[in-house]
């Protein structure tokens, strides 16, 4: 076991190089000069030259990817252009709101997934099962964006209900009434992706796990109810934990459509400033933290899930 | 239009008292990785210095355990995998280098019957045009193919009017067998490799298409080398047998007189573990004691002795090898050897 | 020979009969032959010119005499609007599927039958892309290439197709390992006539189900792109861009701001379950 989890960890590690590269690299790959975002148009050859090596742009490419990814296992990740502060403790600020909203969404989705799916499954074919798969399939394929819209027409502006932007308040996130107002439609809307795939996964595991002939010996033997859903849940526990788990690494990476319908300040709304006002720092900078934020949670669902379930144990 | 003569049939090169392949020195190694997160690499020498001889018309058996290396073996004559040394002279010719037989050449007079009937098979193509494929590949033209591919559809059984649409799922196990037999025979072979052929199928059906494989084979000269476990079939079907054990040969010889008075132990107990209908044949105790050994880490010595009942301190120390003690039997082990110093070694 | 053509012809028209006698997948089948119908012949069928702004006409609710769907933010008949933007939408949609799904099945095709260190190389490659969830891919792409219909297109395409190498490979090396690979190489055929008659038939159903799926996703995701300004530009239309410049109407007309997305609602739906329903169909068969 202790073999595997060092291997796991060996494998994340080019990968979570590779991540890094790709995060360094993507903004370069515009056609068009970087310096065009920094500096206005017709400013003087020697304000251009002086730019340039603030910002690192004389040194070849290769150079300034190591002194970046030098600086960032320091927890240095530069100063956003735009702003001038520091990108870490930008991203970091946002990095919590993100994950208050994910985390948020994945645990109501999950669940709602959860309850609609074991019930689709107890009873396969009937109209609750269609009703759910319904409501599946629209958790999957609705514009999750679209939804926040329409969710803050009818709950902010027709019936007041709920505030329509932001996180409440400014600066740090506490959890009162306010903070806690703000977050219900966001995370409502988020909430309707995982819950679509939790659904399906959950209802063909529970009608998988009760077509078993496990099952039909307890049934044989007298045993009903209880001791059936403690044996449904065992097995279907385990890969909904894993599910749920990338789901929240899916949300906070997906995050941005809603955030950005939301104004909820986070990551995805980080970036989306950082795309527009090609903020190359902020905008590496998010996308590193964001990634390999993803890249942990893969490596803790791969490592945690043989453990709960000995049939996914690799060797 | 002479459209088979693309496909002609082979001509046999060496005469009667050739033999048709001639195995020498094949080996084959695996390299696994081991327990533990600092895997070392393992070798598990699947195929350990094989060597015999097949004669022309003859059908050879294979026999052995699962896992002894029957089946490498095969898969490394027909180039399947390739050795990692060994030398394969076909007909007198060696095979892939230069100045023998090229490798293509020598796929057309050798050809194989897989085990899984389903899996030989690809669900995508109609009989026919899996028959046909071969053919096509040597450079028949499409309707010489589907002629020839008919043609033997029909002869295994299947009349291709009926059969040639259809698709591998639609037919049963042995059915989908004499396509498989029927696709290898589209080459005209001289030697055809049964590798467990009919192992998955039920013995009604079995009897079917070992006797179809008999028909064949006088029909068309044919050379059969026939893997199985199955040592009642193995009796029907074989002329010599050759009996493997980790990676080795341990004997071989005419089939009757192996049968009959088996030389290695290990023969015997197989023999001894084959359900017998005469009731004075009992057996009580199981012939062979303990695991079949990890073929990674095999004994010193003769690989069989901590299975053998008449293991001796010679036999942990020296390897036996294939000896030549009666007329076309041989067998690898200290027992029989006169010379080997074994406590119960025959007296010549 | 006849019968031959006959038998293959059988499995097509079995699994279209499959099709046919489910009354979901007729349903929503003719949903999307209608959406994709509607914008074909929007330029016949439109009843106004979609870029012809009127500040007088601007925000006029839903069912308003001559303009069914209402206006826009600057006057433009939503009728039109919606129909003209149904083609960029399914465009940006369909075409970096159908670009993924030609080569991540080759990159598939090719790592999978080579095996070996090709195989972990290209693989290895391919998790780096796959340690990047979709969204954020298609977004951070889309946005270093700079707003535009084919960027982000680019970026939608090699957001799918690490995914599809995934499948195509994963199938390819269990079809490898089949008997009838070997039988075929017993043959003396070449590996490029292997890979065509008996690798590729076996790998592209599983690859074309999984696919299917997959369109609806790439919609979404292609007209969020254009909601967040890095698809198509305006004065476009496009279904994702619309509801980005219709998103400060929704206090003055919730009506008419919510219409384009409700059309990507209604189209990612009837994929969905029109691919769920080919899926099936496809099954049985086999």
């Amino acid at each position: 076991m202790l073999g595997y989890l060092l291997r796991r960890l060996l494998y994340a590690l080019p990968i979570a190089l590779g991540v890094t590269l790709v995060s360094f690299t993507l903004v370069y790959i515009a056609p068009g000069d970087p310096l065009n975002a920094i500096a206005p148009a017709d400013a003087p050859a020697d304000v251009i030259e002086s730019l340039k090596v603030t910002y690192g742009l004389d040194r070849p490419m290769p150079v300034r990817y190591a002194l970046w990814l030098v600086r960032a296992l320091h927890g240095d990740l530069g100063a956003s252009i735009a702003s001038g502060r520091s990108v870490a403790s930008e991203v970091m600020g946002a990095v919590g709101n993100t994950m208050i909203l994910a985390s948020a969404a994945a645990a109501v989705g999950v669940t709602l997934g959860c309850v609609l799916g074991a019930l689709a499954g107890y009873f396969s074919r009937s109209w609750i099962d269609r009703f759910a798969s319904a409501l599946s399939v629209v958790g999957v394929s609705v514009p999750h964006y679209w939804l926040g819209l329409v969710l803050t027409i009818v709950f902010s502006i027709r019936l007041d209900w709920l505030p329509a932007m932001g996180a409440g308040g400014s600066g740090e996130w506490t959890w009162d009434e306010e903070h806690l107002r703000h977050l219900v439609l966001p995370a409502a809307t988020l909430a309707v992706i995982p819950m679509g795939i939790i659904t399906r996964t959950v209802r063909a595991l529970v009608a998988e796990t009760l077509n078993q002939e496990f099952v039909v010996a307890l049934r044989a033997r007298g045993l009903g109810g209880f001791a059936i859903f403690r044996h449904v849940a065992r097995n279907v526990a385990p890969t909904v934990l894993a599910v749920g788990g990338l789901q929240v690494g899916y949300l906070m990476g997906g995050s941005i459509l809603v955030e950005t319908v939301f104004a909820w300040p986070g990551t995805g709304f980080l970036l989306n400033t950082a795309i527009f006002q090609r903020d190359i720092p902020l905008l590496q900078g998010t996308l590193l933290v964001l990634c390999l934020i993803f890249v942990a949670l893969n490596l803790v669902v791969d490592v945690v899930q043989p453990w709960l379930d000995p049939r996914m144990a690799r060797a | 239009m002479s459209t088979d003569a693309a496909l002609a049939a082979p001509a046999d090169r060496g005469g009667p008292a050739q033999p048709l392949l001639r195995v020498s020195g094949l080996k084959k190694r695996f390299t696994v990785r081991g327990g533990g997160i600092f895997a070392a690499k393992l070798t598990l020498r699947a195929v350990d210095d094989v060597a015999f001889e097949i004669a022309k018309g003859e059908t050879l058996a294979m026999v052995g355990e699962s896992g002894c290396g029957k089946s490498t073996t095969a898969r490394l004559i027909a180039r399947l995998i390739e050795p990692d040394a060994g030398e394969l002279v076909f007909d007198g010719e060696a095979v892939g280098r230069f100045g023998g037989m090229a490798l293509k050449e020598f796929r057309r007079n050798l050809q194989m019957v897989f085990q899984d009937s389903f899996a030989s098979l690809n669900p995508r193509l109609s009989l026919l045009d899996a028959v046909a494929y071969g053919p096509r590949m040597h450079g028949l033209s499409d309707t010489a193919a589907r002629a020839r591919a008919g043609a033997l559809l029909d002869r295994v059984g299947l009349a291709p009017a009926q059969f040639g649409a259809r698709y591998p799922h639609e037919l049963s196990g042995g059915q989908r067998q004499r396509v498989n037999i029927a696709r290898a025979l589209a080459f005209e072979p001289r030697l055809v490799i049964l590798d467990e052929a009919v192992a998955a199928l039920d013995k009604s059906v079995q009897a079917q298409v070992l006797n179809l494989l008999q028909e064949l084979k006088a029909e068309r000269g044919l050379t059969y080398l026939f893997i199985s476990h199955d040592l009642q079939v193995v009796r029907y079907l074989a002329d010599r047998v050759l009996v493997m054990y980790l990676g080795r040969v341990v004997e071989i010889g005419p089939v009757e007189r192996l049968y009959g008075a088996a030389r290695h132990p290990y023969t015997q107990a197989l023999l001894l573990a084959v359900p017998s209908m005469n009731p004075a044949r009992r057996t009580e105790r199981s012939p062979l004691s303990g695991d079949p050994p990890n073929p990674i880490d095999p004994p010193s010595g003769c690989r069989f002795r901590d299975r053998c009942s008449h293991a001796a301190e010679v036999c942990a120390l020296v390897e036996p090898v294939l000896r030549e003690s009666a007329p076309a039997h041989w067998a690898a082990c200290h027992l029989d050897d006169p010379s080997s110093g074994h406590p119960e070694a025959r007296t010549e | 020979m006849p019968e031959i053509a006959r038998a293959r012809q059988g499995y097509w028209r079995g699994v279209g009969r499959a099709l046919r006698r489910d009354p979901v997948s007729v349903v929503s089948g003719a949903v999307v032959v209608l959406i994709v119908a509607l914008a074909l012949l929007a330029p016949w069928l439109a009843p106004a010119d979609p870029y012809k702004a009127s500040m007088l006409r601007r925000l006029l609710p839903i069912g308003s005499d001559g303009f069914l769907l209402g206006t826009d933010e600057l006057g433009r008949d939503m009728v039109s609007r919606l129909m003209y933007g149904g083609r960029l939408s399914l465009v940006m949609g369909v075409l970096p599927v159908l670009l993924a799904f030609v080569i991540g099945t080759s990159v598939g095709l090719f790592a999978g039958y080579v095996g070996g260190r090709w195989n972990m190389a290209i693989m290895r490659v391919l998790d780096v892309f796959y340690a990047f969830p979709s969204v954020l891919l298609a977004v951070a792409v889309s946005g270093a290439l700079g707003p535009g219909m084919s960027n982000s297109m680019i970026a939608l395409t090699l957001v799918f197709v690490p995914q599809i190498v995934r499948v195509a490979e994963s199938v390819t090396t269990q079809v490898r390992r089949l008997d009838y690979i070997d039988a075929a190489r017993m043959s003396g055929a070449g590996t490029a006539s292997i890979i065509r008659v008996h690798v590729l038939g076996n790998v592209l159903g599983p690859v074309f189900v999984y696919v299917t799926g997959l369109v609806s996703v790439c919609m979404i995701l292609a007209s969020g792109l254009s909601f967040l300004g890095l698809g198509v530009k305006p004065p476009e239309p496009e279904w994702g861009l619309m509801l980005n410049t219709l998103r400060s109407a929704i206090y003055l007309n919730p009506g008419v701001a919510a219409l384009p997305g409700a059309m990507i609602f209604v189209t990612s739906i009837a994929f969905n379950l029109l691919a769920d329903g080919v899926r099936s169909a496809m099954d049985i068969r086999r």
